[in-house]
This record gives structure tokens, sequence and C-alpha cells, in this order.
């Protein structure tokens, strides 16, 4: 019996050990290009992207393999000179099913939100997920309002959903009707991400004005 | 003695897709069938999943089937059957990371497919390897064509598309319920009806021939 057990977990390990061994780069890969192409979709002018971490106490650091603690990460988006033309982040928030993950856009040049991705939802299919195609939702992301206040600890206006046709200021989301917890999530993931990071990044963003 | 034998796995191959079809005749695996046949393409990747752990996994066990202990059968095909799970786990991880999310948890969940366990107890364990993965094939052929099924049907009425392609132009207004989980039970239910529709009508057609 032992030597029946022995030999089935060996043969399991090798297999699976092997088949972890020989997808690993592909699956490196996989994650590595989903990761940028929600970021060229939310930042379209940019042509590279550099990784970096905006760090507690106002510094930026390249990104490395280890994030240091309190770190918010970001990528930042140059066009073919090389000159810094938007940043990306991430952000997530309860959704209906389960966290909706967020990948959103963010213009220094007007202080504002621009474009948004899904970087992975579980949304109740042809309710959840118009996020992705409702058109006037989308809308919401053309210039949504996320300046920082005078002393640059945090947002001017919080960033925040509304009920779908209540929209009254440049800092709100104008909800799905019908999909309103997702529409909060995709609110509150922006929001949280953007309280977090903007304020370390905002006073910094020259130091990376120009890919290194 | 060749045609025999091919005969006789013809017979093996082919009981998995018609007389003993793990979705419509057996109701076997309702999990995956009921939540991932939101479209077909997850319905084909679902089944191919699972039928490349049946027959890895049908194989090994026929393999092992004179040196495994009854007492701890279970354990062992369990062992193995999850082992391929990872396998087929990370393999789709490394096709692609968009269909990875799509099938989410159902992947693993293959472990506990009783279309798997039951084959590996009912059938790989008294017969040898090629017996035992030619009847896995059949069975995941069948199970892979029930899932089609069920994917076709919802994609179509649900989203208006088929493998992604739009079938209808922008005037259509999708079924979403059939996308929903609801969908599931309706369409797996109209499915099981025609099959048994169509056994009763063999049966009584054979009551009156012989009367």
């Amino acid at each position: 019996m032992i030597r029946t057990l022995g030999l089935v977990s060996g043969i399991c390990g090798l297999i699976i050990v092997g088949s972890y061994q020989g997808t690993y780069d592909a699956v490196a890969a996989n994650k590595r290009i989903a990761m940028e192409r929600a970021v060229f979709k939310v930042v379209p002018a940019a042509r590279s992207i550099e990784e970096y971490y905006a760090l507690e106490g106002g510094s930026i650091a390249k990104a490395g393999a280890s994030a240091p603690a309190g770190a918010v990460k970001f990528f930042a988006g140059y066009d073919e000179s090389g000159k810094l033309v938007g940043v990306a982040a991430e952000g997530g928030a309860k959704g209906y099913a389960d966290t909706v993950r967020i990948m959103f856009g963010y213009d220094p040049a007007c202080q504002c939100v621009k474009n948004i991705g899904v970087v992975s939802m579980r949304e109740t299919p042809g309710i959840g997920d118009k996020i992705l195609v409702d058109r006037d939702f989308l809308a919401n992301f053309k210039e949504l309002d996320a300046g920082l206040n005078a002393e640059m600890s945090a947002l001017a206006h919080e960033i925040k959903t509304v009920k779908h046709g209540s929209k009254t200021d440049a800092w709100q989301v104008d909800a799905i009707s019908g999909a309103t917890i997702t529409s909060r999530a995709v609110g509150k993931a922006i929001n949280d991400t953007a309280q977090a990071l903007l304020p370390k990044l905002v006073p910094n963003i020259d130091k990376i004005g120009s890919k290194s | 003695m060749t045609t025999v034998a091919t005969a006789k796995n013809w017979d093996e191959f082919m009981e998995g897709i018609w007389k003993q079809n793990p979705v419509f005749v057996m109701v076997l695996g309702m999990c995956p069938t009921l939540a991932v046949t939101v479209s077909a393409i997850n319905a084909i990747s679902m089944g191919l999943a699972t039928t490349f752990v049946l027959i890895a996994s049908c194989g090994l066990v026929s393999m092992m089937r004179n040196i495994t202990p009854k007492e701890v059968r279970i354990a062992v095909y369990i062992v193995i059957i999850a082992t391929f799970v990872t396998a087929v786990d990370y393999a789709i991880q490394a096709i692609s990371l968009t269909l990875y999310d799509a099938l989410g948890a159902f992947i693993q969940l293959i472990v506990v497919n009783c279309i798997i366990l039951g084959r590996a107890e009912a059938h790989a364990a008294r017969n040898p390897p090629v017996a035992a993965m030619t009847n896995a094939t059949g069975m995941g052929a069948g199970f892979t064509i029930g899932l089609l099924a069920l994917g076709v049907v919802r994609e179509i009425l649900g989203n208006g598309t088929l493998f992604g392609l739009s079938l209808f132009g922008e005037g259509f207004q999708p079924w979403v319920i059939m996308v929903l989980p609801p969908g599931g039970f309706f369409v797996l239910g109209s499915w099981l009806l025609l099959f048994s529709w169509r056994a009763r009508r063999k049966q009584a057609l054979e009551a009156t021939h012989h009367a």
C-alpha cells in the first residue's frame, strides 16, 4: 500500500512540476501582455510604458521585484519622443458578484481621469458587464475631474457614483440604470486609488516627465 | 480478430457519445454543464479540458489497477485526477488568460466532476489501458457535445452571437436570461425533454412491433 501510494505521489509530483515549469514563461508573458494591453487602452496616446511606485513621503521609484510598504504602483505612458502623455493605475472595489478590478488612465494636463478598462470582474453577463460597453457610462470617463485640493493632500472632490441621470458635477459618475452596484464599484475603485496615488504623484510628476 | 477488437473499441467509444452520454443520459457533471455554457467557445474549452483529464487519468488509473489496493483506491484516483487538473489549469493559463477568467473556478472543480471519478471507478479500474482510454475519449467527446449543445443555444439566444460572431445585426434584442443561470436550466431541460421523448417513442415503436 505504502509502495503504491509513494509511486502515485511520485508520478503525480513529476507531472505537476513538469507542467508548471513548461508553462511558466508563457503564463508570465500572458499576464504581462494583458496588463500592458489594459494600460495602452486607457492611455491611447502612449507608445511605450514604464512601471513605477509612488512611495510614502512623495518620492517615485522604478518598480522592482518587490513593492515597498505603502507604495502605489502605476504605469507611465510615453509617446514617440519620450514625453509623458498619461498615467495608468489599477483599482478594485466590491461589485455585485466579486471585486471589480479596473485600470484607469489619468491625464496630468487636465488633472482628470480619461478612459477605463476592466482588469478582472465576475459581474452578471448582460447586466453588470455593461460597464464595458454602455456608451453613456463610458462618457463619464472622457474628462472625469480628479483635481487635488490646495494642500495637495487629497482630491478636491471625492469621485462618486450617483444614480442614473442625476450627475451634476464633473467629478461625479453617472451610474448605469439597472447596474448601479457595479457602477458604484467602478467609482469607488477609481476614487480609492486616486486618493492614494495622486497626492504622492502630482507634486512629483516632473520627475517622470520624460522617459529615462 | 482485429475486426472484433476494432468493433469492440468502437462500441467502447460510442457508448459515451450516444448510449450513455454523460450530459443527456447519465445527467452527470451538471455543475460545469450549467455554469460555463454561456458561450460556445467556453463550452468547447471546458469540454476539451475535461476530456483531457478523463483520458489521462483513466489511462493512469488503468495502468496502476493491479497494484492499487482496494482500501486506498479512491485516494489514488483523486490524486491522479487532481494532478491532471493542475496540468490543465496551467495549460489554459498559458494559452489564454481571457479564457481562464471565463472558466474561473470550474477548471479546478474538474477534480470533483463525477464523470471522471465515475469512469475511473466503474471502467478504468477494471479494464486494460487501451479500452479505458477509448471509453474515456468517448465519454469526453460526449460531454463536449453536450456542453456545446447548451452553449450554442444559450449564446445564440442570449447574446445574438455564435463563437463571438454577431448573427442578427443591430436590431436584435438579446434574450438576456438565457446567459444567466436560469437559462442554463431552461436549455438543459429542453434538451433532456427531446432525448426522453425520443427514448419513449422508440420504446413505443418496439412495443407495437412485438405486439
